[in-house]
């Protein structure tokens, strides 16, 4: 019998420092924003909120393995509640959003309660069902939504008198948004829920047949997940003021179905690097002019025959194959 | 009827740990067991023999609950849920299945502590990782070992261990020699003796007949979805008794 090569633990590899570098990256690239300002800081501001609703993605498709194509439309629960009830309500934005979050985790337990039976394909067509649903939502039921017109005039963060207006200001916010949300994603990772995911990520039936209940564990994955993606959604109405069907459309699948896979998928700071990577690649790009898109999407195929398991696995040794 | 039913209970002296009645499943879209009606004494190692697709892990699906299925499981005289497998896993049925469905990313450590998940006591957590550890000992060697990088020996005995953590009253083994060289067969056959004569109940479902039946107290053979016979391993002397079995 072959013994076969010693591989040691993750966490006794000397690779410490380098598993930092993505971090490193991640607080430049908002620090130069901070800096400049300005278009910049607009660019930032928007992919830290999709390394938010990334996040929550990762939980889902990275922690538990399982296949969301619906995201976008608990963000669109989330920013539509968030918009509505601040612009023609007149509440303001910290209890509207936490309704929206409430409101979407809600809906994802309903719907999800049926669909996570479905498996790989079929629960990525379900979802897909879902977001397309609610993309069809929001442009019929134009009494609220006010159709593809959208609704603008919502007011952004703010305690009391005090609303955060400036790029600056947005930035450091969502900042500590992403912040906490890597923090929570970090914790939730090594904890026993987080280890029940794996065990789901590595082999459902196995894990079912020593007793762990993997639907519970998937619902909880989806609800979470869906929290984060209304969380960013609502982030997104009140930094912007205005919001439109096509924000939350087929469009922002593909964007943070990218970014998850760019970033590095089931790491912890990949949703991050991966929302900053792919928000900045179009602009470094510009200069191509015509063939801007084109350039893009060579870089991206690039990507991903050079770090398959995305940016993030790069420096981290688990994410190695 | 009535004869068959009293003719088995008879056979089997020991009290059934597990007895299945009129069990039927279905793989994917075919029927792939016709009503099989099986018992497993306390305490008793039972090899379940058969060719490719006579059913014999769908047999083992259909008791965890895992594929649909009709008919009854009763596990130590309480009917068991017939689709739910948690539930039948918490009452101390745990199976290896086939392919060994490790977590391969993770860490032989943690392979073992998810075993152990439903446990909350953790001196008895203690108490189990070092019995596996002391019936693998190699296992010890390989703690911090991602899982997937193992021989596949190594790994039947992760997947063993990792079942063992969950501290079962019936072990189901779906073909642990599958793709192992001979002489690791025999090791981790000759550790499920072991466990079987510290009195847990096994069954084992194999294709390499011989390993089975040095084992086994009793041999179940499948074929075709229906068991066509039920043998006691001493009466099996040569390949041709159970090849006269298979296609009488």
């Amino acid at each position: 019998m072959t013994i076969s090569p010693a591989i040691t633990s993750p966490e006794r590899r000397p690779l410490r420092l380098a598993g930092l570098l993505p971090w490193l990256f991640a607080v430049l690239v908002v620090g130069y924003a901070m800096v400049v300002g300005g278009y910049a800081a607009t660019v930032v501001s928007f992919a830290l909120i999709y390394a938010v609703f990334v996040t929550g993605l990762n939980l889902f498709m990275g922690f538990a393995a399982q296949v969301s194509f619906g995201q976008n439309a608990f963000a669109a629960i989330g920013g539509y509640l968030s918009a509505v009830l601040t612009a023609t309500y007149g509440w303001s934005p910290l209890p509207a959003m936490a309704l929206g979050i409430a409101a979407a985790v809600l809906t994802a337990a309903i719907v999800g309660y049926p669909a996570l039976r479905l498996k790989g394909h079929y629960l990525a067509m379900g979802t897909l069902a879902i977001g397309l649903i609610t993309y069809e939502i929001t442009v019929e039921w134009q009494s609220v939504t006010q159709g593809y017109m959208g609704i603008s005039g919502i007011p952004p963060f703010g305690i009391g008198p005090y609303e955060i207006t400036s790029d600056r200001g947005q930035l450091v916010l969502l900042s500590l948004v992403v912040a906490a949300s890597l923090f929570a994603a970090a914790r939730i990772r090594r904890s026993r829920f987080g280890r029940a995911l794996s065990a789901v990520a590595g082999s459902e039936e196995a894990a079912v047949a020593l007793g762990i209940d993997v639907a519970r564990y998937k619902l909880a994955a989806f609800l979470l997940s869906a929290g984060f993606a209304a969380l960013a959604g609502s982030l997104f109405v009140h930094v912007v003021g205005f919001v439109s069907p096509e924000v939350f459309g087929l469009h922002m699948v593909i964007v943070t179905f990218t970014m998850l896979y760019v970033g590095g998928i089931g790491t912890v700071v990949g949703p991050l690097v991966g929302a900053l990577i792919v928000s900045l690649l179009p602009e470094t790009f510009r200069a191509f002019k015509d063939y801007q898109d084109l350039a893009y999407g060579a870089a991206l195929i690039l990507l991903l025959i050079y770090a398959p398991r995305g940016l993030a696995s790069l420096f981290s040794p688990r994410g190695r194959s | 009827m009535s004869l068959a039913v009293a003719a088995k209970t008879d056979a089997s002296t020991a009290p059934a740990i597990l007895a299945a009645t009129g069990l039927s499943a279905r793989y994917g879209h075919i029927h792939a067991l016709h009503g099989v009606d099986l018992q497993i004494g306390e305490g008793e190692l039972v090899a379940v023999l058969g060719p490719n697709g006579a059913g014999k892990s769908t047999l083992l699906r259909a008791i965890m609950g895992l594929s649909a299925n009709d008919g009854e499981v009763r596990f130590r005289g309480e009917a068991l849920p017939r689709r739910d497998p948690v539930a039948v896993a918490s009452r101390g049925i745990v199976l290896v299945p086939e392919g060994r469905g490790l977590f391969s990313p993770m860490s032989v450590s943690d392979n073992l502590e998810l075993g152990a998940y439903r446990l909350g006591d953790k001196a008895e957590f203690k108490r189990r990782r070092e019995r596996v550890l002391a019936l693998f000992p190699r296992l010890k060697e390989r703690l911090g070992q991602v899982a997937g990088s193992m021989s596949g020996g190594e790994q039947q005995m992760l997947a063993i261990g990792r079942a063992l953590m969950a501290g079962p009253k019936l072990l189901l083994l779906d073909e642990p020699s599958l793709g192992l060289a001979p002489r690791v067969t025999e090791e981790i056959l000759e550790t499920l003796g072991l466990l079987n004569r510290e009195g847990l109940a096994i069954v084992l479902v194999e294709q390499k007949a011989p390993l089975a039946l040095e084992l086994a107290n009793r041999v179940y053979l499948l074929s075709l979805g229906r068991i066509v016979a039920e043998l006691d391993p001493r009466d099996i002397t040569s390949h041709d008794d159970l090849a006269r079995h298979y296609f009488a």
